[in-house]
């Protein structure tokens, strides 16, 4: 099977997904209680030849299986309904994708450099002092919970330290334009970012160490090793090529996880992403809001598993001969 | 036959003590399970009534964490406030293993179509963040503590289900299933009482991990405000604690660092468990 054919694949399977996601979408909304013409007119009285035309105009009066079928072309075409306080769903997400992936792209990046450096060291010293203090930290880091991590960072660095901003995603007095508006954002974007790279760090760590170890002992590293070559040379020239598949596939499975993340660090920065939306839609109960964040979620997750499929068979050609 | 077992279990309790991390987690999770049970007897005020002390007051000798903005004592809140997340963790946990059990057994034995379907199923579970949908179905159901733990539990059982089903597959063929069979053993028999038992140890492990990310899970709902208030959490605290982090410190730095330490010793009790039943394995294997 060729590259071109094995990423045909992957995009038929993934279709599946997506499709039950918004299925269940549907059903969901469907299980609330309550009617939608009675929320419509919000309890006042009503003509029921009124209430009959309105549900005929919304298709409420046809069989089940047709009003999903109607629903998910209506979400394919990009109409995810309206919030409850009326702008169209899809540009309320929309608008705040972009900086909730800055913090997800910050963190992924300190976590996977950082990872795969304090990984390395330790497997290379199995048991030293290093080694038992980076797995312990490891075991920690993901046992801590990431808006927790969020509001000490910003009591230690924002309000005893005073070294970095811990709330709002740039200067309000400051009225920047340009690159020093950028720079802005990115230092209101380290401590969130941080928060949010500490539970992937971990698990990069803990993945890169059992990785490098198992890597460490074949033969061709005893031959790099025999020839002379020296440990730094042997550790990321060799064993790293091949230990870091696991971690590209592993990266693409915790990008739901990373999410979860965003929006709860968001909630303590009052970062102005998606998390911050997803709060007020459960402030108030904006039931559109919130079922597209479920959906948006399994939309991006299942497109980062099929990325890190490809990119995992571009680097290992023998797992598309493998299926 | 009772007395292999009793062995056994002696084996894998030596195996296990012998971790030190792994007992110290052990000892840290039973004080945690202590102060839960005896929290009536522990807690030096009433638990979640306002005005015991002026509000907001550091700790010192007399509020040892100090109190909230209601003056309700920090340390007597979560002393109480063990109770919900032990509760939560370990039932929500025990649900899921139990469905992931159940499903990965089915899946595993018969195979074919049945595994196939299946196996979708939970494939599209995984894939989605649980942690979305939760928040969706608490916040219609209403967030009451059975809801919460209903929901995690049934939303967590993928990774388990996938365990067990790897087992049955691997253990499906072997002499001693073959053997029961032709001796006329039923199906169900078959399943639970023979295959069952050796697919049960990573089960168990992934289990105990369940307990954490269970905690985890519904101190993230608790903080965005989907906790039960009639039974307020560590993460309800942490919720309260975010409108006054910048003047009161304690609020939110005793119910985190409680969460912390209890999944940190739920997840070192978990790889403990994993290296002294895998080294239990491959000797007996």
């Amino acid at each position: 099977m060729g590259l071109l054919a094995y990423i045909a694949k992957r995009i038929l399977l993934a279709v599946p997904v997506v499709l039950a996601a918004i299925v269940v979408n549907f059903l969901i909304i469907h299980s609330v209680p309550g009617d939608p013409i009675v929320m419509i007119v919000a309890g006042y009285e009503t003509d029921p030849e009124y209430v009959a035309l309105m549900r005929k105009e919304f298709g409420l009066d046809r069989p089940l299986h047709e009003q999903l079928l109607a629903y998910m072309i209506q979400v394919l075409q990009g109409n995810l309904g309206r919030s409850t306080f009326g702008k169209p769903v899809l540009e309320l997400v929309w608008e705040r994708v972009p900086l909730t992936l800055l913090l997800m792209g910050m963190a992924l990046a300190i976590a996977v450099i950082l990872g795969i450096l304090l990984g390395t060291l330790s497997a290379s010293r199995v048991n030293s002092v290093a080694d038992t203090v980076v797995t312990s930290l490891s075991v920690t880091g993901y046992s801590v919970p990431v808006f927790w991590l969020a509001q000490i960072l910003v009591l230690v660095f924002a309000v005893q330290l005073g070294w970095l901003p811990g709330y709002g995603y740039s200067s309000l007095k400051a009225d920047l334009t340009g690159l020093a508006h950028l720079i802005d954002v990115l230092n209101h974007a380290l401590l969130p970012a941080m928060a949010l790279a500490l539970n992937q760090l971990a698990l990069v760590v803990r993945l890169t160490r059992s990785s490098m170890m198992n890597v460490l002992t074949e033969n061709y590293i005893i031959t790099a090793r025999s020839k002379g070559l020296g440990d730094r040379s042997v550790l990321f020239g060799h064993a790293l090529k091949n230990a870091s598949l696991p971690i590209v596939t592993f990266t693409g499975v915790q990008l739901g996880y990373l999410l979860t993340g965003a929006v709860l660090t968001e909630t303590v920065f009052a970062w102005p992403g998606l998390g911050r939306l997803l709060y007020d839609a459960l402030l108030w109960r904006d039931y559109p809001v919130l079922l597209s964040m479920f959906l948006f979620a399994a939309i991006i997750v299942t497109v980062a598993n099929l990325v890190t499929d490809v990119l995992y068979a571009i680097l290992d050609p023998r797992i598309r001969y493998g299926e | 036959m009772v007395n292999l077992r009793s062995q056994l279990f002696s084996e894998l309790w030596a195996r296990y003590k012998s971790n030190r991390a792994a007992s110290v987690a052990l000892l840290l999770f039973f004080s945690f399970v202590v102060v839960a049970l005896a929290a009536q007897f522990l807690a030096p005020y009433a638990p979640w009534k306002s005005n015991v002390a002026p509000p907001l007051r550091p700790p010192d000798m007399q509020y040892p964490m100090g109190t909230d903005n209601l003056g309700r004592d920090m340390l007597s809140s979560v002393i109480f406030g063990s109770r919900i997340s032990l509760f939560v963790g370990v039932s929500a946990a025990l649900l899921s293993t139990v469905l992931g059990i159940l499903i990965g057994a089915v899946s595993g034995y018969s195979g074919g179509r049945t595994d196939l379907v299946m196996m979708r199923v939970t494939e599209v579970l995984q894939v989605v963040p649980p942690f979305f949908l939760a928040i969706v179905i608490v916040s219609i159901l209403r967030p009451t503590i059975w809801n919460v733990v209903f929901v995690i539990g049934a939303l967590g059982w993928p990774t388990t289900a996938r365990l067990v089903r790897a087992e049955f597959l691997s253990l499906r063929g072997r002499e001693f299933v073959e053997a029961a069979h032709i001796i006329g053993v039923g199906r169900l028999t078959l399943i639970f009482n023979e295959i069952l038992p050796n697919a049960l140890s990573s089960a168990i492990v992934n289990g105990s991990l369940d307990v954490g990310r269970a905690i985890l899970i519904e101190a993230g709902l608790s903080f965005l405000g989907l906790g039960d208030i009639n039974n307020p959490s560590w993460g309800l605290m942490l919720n309260n604690a975010q409108h006054f982090l910048t003047l009161a410190w304690w609020v939110a730095a005793f119910p985190g660092l409680c969460i912390s330490l209890l999944v940190l010793s739920v997840n070192l009790i978990g790889d403990g468990l994993e290296s002294a039943l895998s080294s239990k394995q491959s000797q007996f294997r």
